[in-house]
């Protein structure tokens, strides 16, 4: 009677590997987590809340909310349209197409703002004629969200490709054959299929569309309470050596963090749960 | 031969992506492209061979490449505790290895910078040492770390989930010890998705930006990352400088993404 399965390291061993991931992971992971809230609330509750309960503070709220209102929306809607034509169907060019989607994840965040101000800025190509007609597109709100909406693009594509590709044809298939329309058949058959990777995708898109840095930072011109995003605010406050005020701020984007995670962790169970269900 | 495909909406959302992809991302890209490629490789080398771009080319692979091997260690360490063992806190452990991912950068740069600034609660432990953690090299090195093993536990994880008990049980049964079946057995068959995990954090490192600048100290010729000198010389209008150094980063991103690729197509085709 063998006292260990051969197949499985002795408990000690076992032990210790599981209390060294724990140790990296406390220092590495939960450290920083605690560190926001224990700065943040340094100098007390009072200097916390005041630093929120300011105007620009509010205004990058605002501006935040703004960005990703904008390009979640946008972006979730070609993910769908786009994991439609590359998974429902075969054409020429189709894995260039997918690795196309994914190029922006090769990109800097600073690269996904400087490409709009070559574009847009004052010595861009379109600089001249923008500024004959009185526009303003960089160091202005369009900016951001262009740079929002180019860091976050292929977040909802990137979830539903893999996803539909394995799911693959066969019921759309059975309802176009008994005479489903095309909106019918997407509606009642293919997004109930997708639901909770379309979720995830777009939990994913919006974290990063209000947490956007880089990206914003190069268009922004941090003008204080008019182009300032959440992010950029606490690099503001940080600069000018505000720290409470600025880690403050950044308890609110770490509460982004949190719950985003925390949701996160529930579709995948949910449709965990749903997809052993079915088997 | 006007329609032959069963299911719909293939012409309107195959429009609508490569409409949508081009405005946003293909124009873009090709003007930067165009506005650097204009200059003509005598004005490129000119540029890229000064020695403020020269070092902070060195610091940004270099600290990438230290960043990614280091991810990979840790990453294998945490993946395996996790597919491997049971234990209290490991669901939420497994949910917590996102948090850089879901943490926006410029949060992620100040805590890590009032942790391991000398008066911070992990940088007066090194300052014992006579490690300067925050505004040093290393400092680049611990944010491109944290945000780089994620990457290689998310690569990593499914593969190890799906390896069979089979080969581990008849290496045991031929006598080997558990440390030569992970070094025979177990490694060979992660190597594929460590070294992807591997380019995905350094690709992602060579672009980071939010999480670095906090910690780095932005010292030009010491402690400046590329992507902050291309920040710096937009804020002195050397639009082309910044174009060009842009581009090159670009394309060392985009021929590693291209490795990827290759390499995955391979592994798929030994699969088969």
């Amino acid at each position: 009677m063998p006292h260990r399965c051969p197949t499985t390291e002795s408990a000690p061993a076992r032990w210790l590997l599981i209390g060294l991931a724990l140790l990296l992971l406390s220092l590495f992971l939960l450290l920083p987590l605690l560190a926001v809230f224990v700065e943040a609330f340094r100098r007390g509750a009072e200097v916390f809340f005041a630093a929120l309960h300011t105007d620009a503070a509010l205004s990058a709220v605002r501006l935040t909310l703004l960005a990703a209102a904008i390009s979640v929306p946008l972006n979730t809607v070609f993910g769908l349209a786009a994991a439609w034509a590359v998974t429902k169907h075969r054409f020429r060019g189709r894995a260039l197409l997918i690795s196309l989607i994914d190029l922006p994840f090769a990109v800097s965040p600073v690269i996904a703002g400087l490409v709009w101000v070559l574009l847009f800025g004052a010595k861009g190509w379109c600089g001249p004629w923008l500024a004959a007609h009185d526009l303003k597109i960089i160091f202005d709100v369009p900016g951001i969200i262009l740079a929002t909406v180019f860091v976050t693009f292929p977040f909802v594509a990137r979830e539903l490709i893999p996803l539909m590709e394995a799911q693959g044809n066969d019921q759309e298939l059975a309802a176009v054959t008994l005479g489903a329309s095309g909106w019918q058949m997407f509606r009642r058959v293919t997004l109930p299929n997708i639901k909770w990777g379309l979720l995830y995708g777009v939990l994913l898109c919006n974290a990063r569309a209000m947490g956007e840095f880089g990206a914003v930072s190069v268009v922004s011109g941090h003008i204080r309470g008019k182009t300032n995003t959440l992010p950029l605010h606490v690099e503001v406050l940080y600069n000018e050596y505000q720290f409470s005020a600025a880690f403050a701020c950044a308890t609110l984007l770490a509460l982004l963090a949190l719950v985003t995670l925390g949701l996160k962790s529930a579709v995948e169970q949910i449709s965990h749960q749903g997809a052993t269900r079915r088997t | 031969m006007h329609n032959h495909r069963v299911i719909p909406g293939f012409g309107l959302s195959l429009g609508f992506t490569i409409t949508y992809l081009s405005l946003i991302i293909l124009i873009p890209l090709a003007a930067l492209f165009l506005n650097a490629g204009g200059l003509g490789p005598a004005e490129w080398w000119r540029i890229l061979s000064t020695p403020r771009v020269l070092a902070a080319a060195k610091l940004t692979f270099g600290a990438s490449a230290a960043a990614a091997a280091v991810s990979v260690g840790v990453g294998l360490l945490v993946t395996w505790v996790l597919v491997r063992y049971r234990f209290p806190g490991r669901r939420l452990l497994d949910a917590m290895v996102d948090l850089p991912f879901a943490l926006p950068t410029a949060v992620a740069g100040i805590t890590l910078t009032s942790l391991y600034a000398p008066n911070g609660w992990l940088g007066g432990y090194l300052a014992k040492w006579g490690i300067q953690g925050a505004y040093s090299p290393f400092g680049v090195f611990i944010a491109l770390t944290f945000i780089g093993f994620p990457f290689v536990v998310r690569t990593v994880q499914p593969v190890m989930e799906d390896l069979g008990s089979e080969l581990e049980e008849a290496a045991a049964t031929l006598g080997a010890g558990r440390w030569t079946v992970f070094r025979r057995v177990i490694l060979p068959a992660l190597v594929p998705a460590l070294v992807t995990g591997f380019t995905l954090a350094f690709a992602r490192a060579i672009g980071e930006y939010g999480s670095v600048i906090f910690i780095s100290g932005n010292l030009p010729m010491k402690t400046e990352i590329l992507p902050l000198l291309i920040v710096s010389q937009l804020e002195q209008y050397k639009y082309r400088d910044a174009a060009v150094i842009a581009a090159g980063m670009l394309l060392v991103s985009f021929t590693l993404l291209f490795l990827i690729n290759l390499l995955q197509r391979q592994l798929d085709w030994h699969k088969r």
